[in-house]
């Protein structure tokens, strides 16, 4: 069966009932894209389809058409320029990062469908699973790269004195 | 008290220790000796080996060594700056090398003990690791002043860049590190460190080293390993505890896509080997298992809290300590408080699931595996694969999650040895599946506690008696850390004596006490271990009785801590900053706790409301934390607002139902995490005192909770003494 993932069209020889995100992680060869439960809970797994975030694990390949574009985070920027990717560099986001290709893929879907997102368009899109808990910082990483303003970050101040210089 | 020190650090397992010892002539016994013979070689991969700590290349970069794992809590990045900060090099050029633990065993464990829990990645390994940049940079600048023919002492050096004033020349680390490398080195006992308060690298919010390649899918974790000829394995373990495997049909998978065959695992699990994991997991699936799940398949939730309820006032117990006579105390006191308090098991759920990939062949063995003890995984990998210590590898990947996991048990090395022995030369992916994950964690301990207070006349606490009746870690993980019958870990945070896990209040009749209650169901530490139940029972508790004696909740604990002024001290940075007792908008109200965990102080104040139909909201938490040193705010700042989310998950959702013998919730389906519209703001304040190191990646999570159970209680006026809350009817 035929697949268009990041710009590219690729033969790939699976059962069509694989979940997209095996065919992505085995057969294309593109890990970033991260199995985390398997039913489409936790978001690890988050890829664009026709520009919308999908879990992939929970489309069958056979469902795919050779027509849908698929971007996985390897195809989202180039060089890391999307500006979720440079915010999130700029607020230190990932521990981790397990969970971030999710995060960030369903962020740029957000900003492209809300370019100016409230907190509100955040909480109703950002349902994935972050065990270390970087939700504060996703937050203000998605306000960030929409360029609405950002609280100073969350640097703790150290004896009541901001420790960023 | 040495065993608590530990919190969720396990040394390598026993039978670890046994193939350690016997293979390394108990090189691998660990931590006896401090990694100070700091032998210099060269750099294979070019740049000079200074010694172990420092490789600098002729580029000026310079590459720092790091031994402890990382699993997103930072601390790569804040051991570079420890090092970097004595190595006076210029930081923009620094680079990070993770050691082996095959390279470790064969330099005589120059690098030290490589296990990382017990929020000891820094705290423990500071004082070498400085001392290593130190010695680096006093060898640096010997090979210039050597070169030039000048005292030593008419150098300077900063960011790299050594200069000889008097004779206006400069050179730089890369141009004498060749020199430098065959310098001897000065013994690292005699060295002066840097006073914290001159740090420029150290102690700053340097931004984390290694985010780039977590940003575009780049970063390999050991899921993702890929290699020539490998097959993949899925796995199901019986679901039992205890129970075996009785028989099963292969037959009936044989011809599936990529299936290569079935393989019995020990004696309890079965894993089917294909081309790919989907393949494999789709067979194992479709392969009937018939199980003997043995004598624990009648166990359930109501069977263990009877167990452990019957404990709550058993007669003999497993430790703890007292002053005064609690008993008569709280039988003579003017006024009497009593509850009893309970918290479930609780799965880690790492978002990366368990795995690892082993190769075994006639004289070597491999793995590729995420973990928090990688001497672990090597001595687990010789053990399951029969090949010497010195024959085995284990190639460290970052972790995608730990939380306590990952640590000295290596369950899935050992099973991914044995299906990897059956193809030799052949490297085998085993991956478990969320539900198996779910499935066969070492889950926080289950306990109850009945805690009972007696209160004077003017509302003083002059009675307190605490009974944890609960599973033991040790008695599962560690049994030669349980002496005679005291198991002196489950009473983390609740001791005497200071250092690690001091309780904050002095109380004049005091009792507190452990009855182990052991279950079938595997324990293990996680993450923040027994100060997360214990400051459950100890928090919630202080401010039932400060209620009962129509204190405010702060000047009630106030009243007990003057003895303890570090606990005192974050205890009211976090109420300052949360303006404690100041106007809060109608239906927000407040509740503060402390703990101590781990080297370090917390304390935290939630605000919470409860709406008409018993909706809890967390609008902020303000936590403040002594750790002693501050090596990075900003990482110290992450691990704070992370705290929060994990602490928050369990304190709503967190709950392991065991049900015919096992675990019933296998999926975030049924075992929900938080996710970032439940994220209240989070307000991080340090306030260091400068004179110890603590840990920074567990302690405040015990604070969490029952900052929020107490603000609970302020807001409907009942106590929450059960956990997790969605079980629990608040209006």
């Amino acid at each position: 069966m035929r697949l268009n993932i990041n710009g590219k069209v690729r033969d790939v020889q699976a059962e069509p009932d694989t979940p997209l995100l095996w065919v992505i992680r085995e057969h294309v060869g593109l890990t970033g894209t991260k199995y985390g439960c398997g039913v489409a809970q936790c978001g690890a797994c988050s890829v664009h389809l026709n520009d919308e975030v999908t879990r992939s694990c929970s489309i069958r390949v056979g469902d795919v058409k050779p027509t849908d574009r698929i971007v996985t985070i390897e195809g989202l920027s180039a060089a890391s320029s999307h500006p979720v990717q440079k915010a999130w560099a700029a607020l230190d986001v990932p521990q981790c990062g397990y969970c971030q290709s999710g995060q960030i893929m369903a962020a740029a879907a957000l900003l492209k469908r809300k370019p100016k997102p409230t907190d509100a368009d955040i909480d109703a899109a950002m349902t994935n699973i972050c065990r270390c808990g970087t939700y504060q910082r996703i937050r203000a990483a998605v306000h960030m790269a929409a360029g609405n303003a950002v609280r100073s970050g969350s640097t703790a101040p150290v004896n009541g004195k901001s420790a960023r210089a | 008290m040495k065993k608590i020190t530990r919190g969720n650090a396990r040394k390598i397992s026993r039978r670890s220790f046994v193939v350690g010892s016997a293979a390394a002539g108990g090189g691998l016994a660990l931590g006896l000796s401090l990694p100070l013979a700091m032998t210099a070689a060269h750099g294979a991969n070019g740049g000079a080996e200074i010694n172990a700590w420092v490789l600098v290349k002729p580029d000026d970069t310079c590459v720092i060594r790091v031994a402890r794992s990382e699993m997103g809590q930072g601390t790569h990045t804040g051991l570079a700056q420890l090092v970097a900060e004595e190595l006076e090099c210029d930081w923009k050029k620094v680079a990070i090398e993770a050691i082996t633990p095959g390279q470790n065993l064969a330099r005589k464990r120059v690098w030290g003990e490589m296990g990382t829990g017990g929020s000891r990645g820094i705290r423990t390994s500071q004082d070498y690791v400085r001392r290593g940049g130190a010695v680096a940079r006093t060898m640096l600048l010997q090979a210039a002043a050597e070169q030039w023919k000048v005292p030593v002492g008419e150098l300077t050096v900063a960011d790299g860049v050594i200069t000889h004033a008097a004779s206006r020349r400069s050179t730089s680390y890369g141009k004498v590190a060749e020199a430098a490398a065959k310098i001897s080195p000065p013994d690292p006992k005699s060295i002066v460190l840097k006073d914290p308060k001159s740090w420029k690298i150290a102690g700053k919010p340097m931004k984390r080293l290694d985010t780039s390649d977590k940003l575009n899918g780049s970063k390999l974790y050991a899921i993702d390993v890929k290699l020539p000829g490998m097959l993949c394995a899925a796995i199901k373990d019986c679901p039992v505890f205890g129970g075996k495997v009785k028989g099963y049909d292969e037959a009936k998978i044989a011809g599936l896509p990529g299936v290569k065959r079935v393989v019995k695992v020990k004696e309890s699990a079965v894993a089917v080997v294909a081309d790919t994991w989907w393949r494999a997991k789709a067979a194992l699936e479709a392969l009937p298992i018939v199980w003997d799940e043995g004598p624990n398949a009648s166990a359930s939730d109501a069977t263990i809290a009877a167990h452990l309820s019957e404990g709550l006032t058993a007669e003999t117990t497993n430790g703890g300590r007292q002053n005064g006579d609690a008993r008569k105390a709280i039988a003579e006191a003017a006024k009497k408080v009593e509850a009893v308090y309970s918290t479930p098991f609780l799965a880690h759920a790492t978002m990366e699931p368990m795995n690892a990939t082993v190769r075994v062949s006639a004289d070597k063995a491999e793995v590729w595996v995420p973990s928090q003890n990688s001497e672990a995984s090597l001595a687990a990998l010789s053990e399951a694969s029969g090949v010497p210590l010195a024959k085995c590898e284990v190639y460290r990947h970052d972790l995608g999650g730990g939380f306590g996991r990952r640590g000295g048990t290596q369950d899935y090395v050992h099973q991914a040895v044995a299906i990897a022995k059956e193809f030799p030369g052949v490297p085998i992916k085993l991956i478990w599946s969320r539900e198996e994950d779910m499935a066969h964690d070492f889950f926080r301990p289950i306990s109850q506690c009945r805690m009972a207070a007696g209160l004077d006349a003017d509302g003083n606490l002059v009675g307190l008696h605490m009974r944890v009746s609960g599973q033991s870690i040790n008695a599962w993980l560690n049994p030669a850390a349980i002496v005679g019958s005291r198991d002196e870990r489950q009473l983390q945070g609740l001791w005497e004596q200071p250092g690690d896990a001091q309780l904050g209040y002095d109380v004049p009749n005091l009792a507190i006490e452990y009855a182990m209650r052991n279950t079938h169901v595997p324990v293990g530490p996680w993450r923040g271990v027994n100060t997360n139940q214990n400051a459950v029972y100890m928090e919630c508790f202080m401010d039932e009785a400060a209620r009962a004696a129509g204190k405010d909740p702060l000047a009630f604990r106030r009243a007990l801590m003057k003895n303890h002024p570090k606990h005192l001290a974050v205890l009211e940075a976090a109420a300052a900053k949360a303006d404690w007792g100041k106007p809060l908008p109608a239906g927000v109200h407040r509740g503060i706790a402390q703990f101590m965990g781990y080297a370090s102080y917390s304390a935290a104040v939630a605000e919470v409301s409860v709406s008409a139909n018993g909706k809890v909201k967390v609008h902020r938490m303000v936590l403040a934390l002594d750790c002693g040193h501050v090596v990075n705010p900003d990482q110290i700042a992450a691990q704070v607002e992370g705290s929060v989310a994990f602490g928050l998950t369990a304190a709503f959702y967190g709950e392991c139902p065991v049900k015919d013998g096992r675990m019933a919730s296998l999926n975030f389906d049924t075992y929900e995490i938080m996710r970032l519209a439940e994220m209240p703001k989070v307000e991080t304040v340090l306030v260091p005192s400068h004179d110890f190191w603590g840990g920074v990646g567990e302690p405040t999570i015990s604070v969490v909770t029952p900052a929020v159970l107490n603000a609970i209680h302020a807001a409907t006026g009942k106590p929450v003494r059960s956990l997790p809350l969605k079980n629990v009817k608040l209006v």
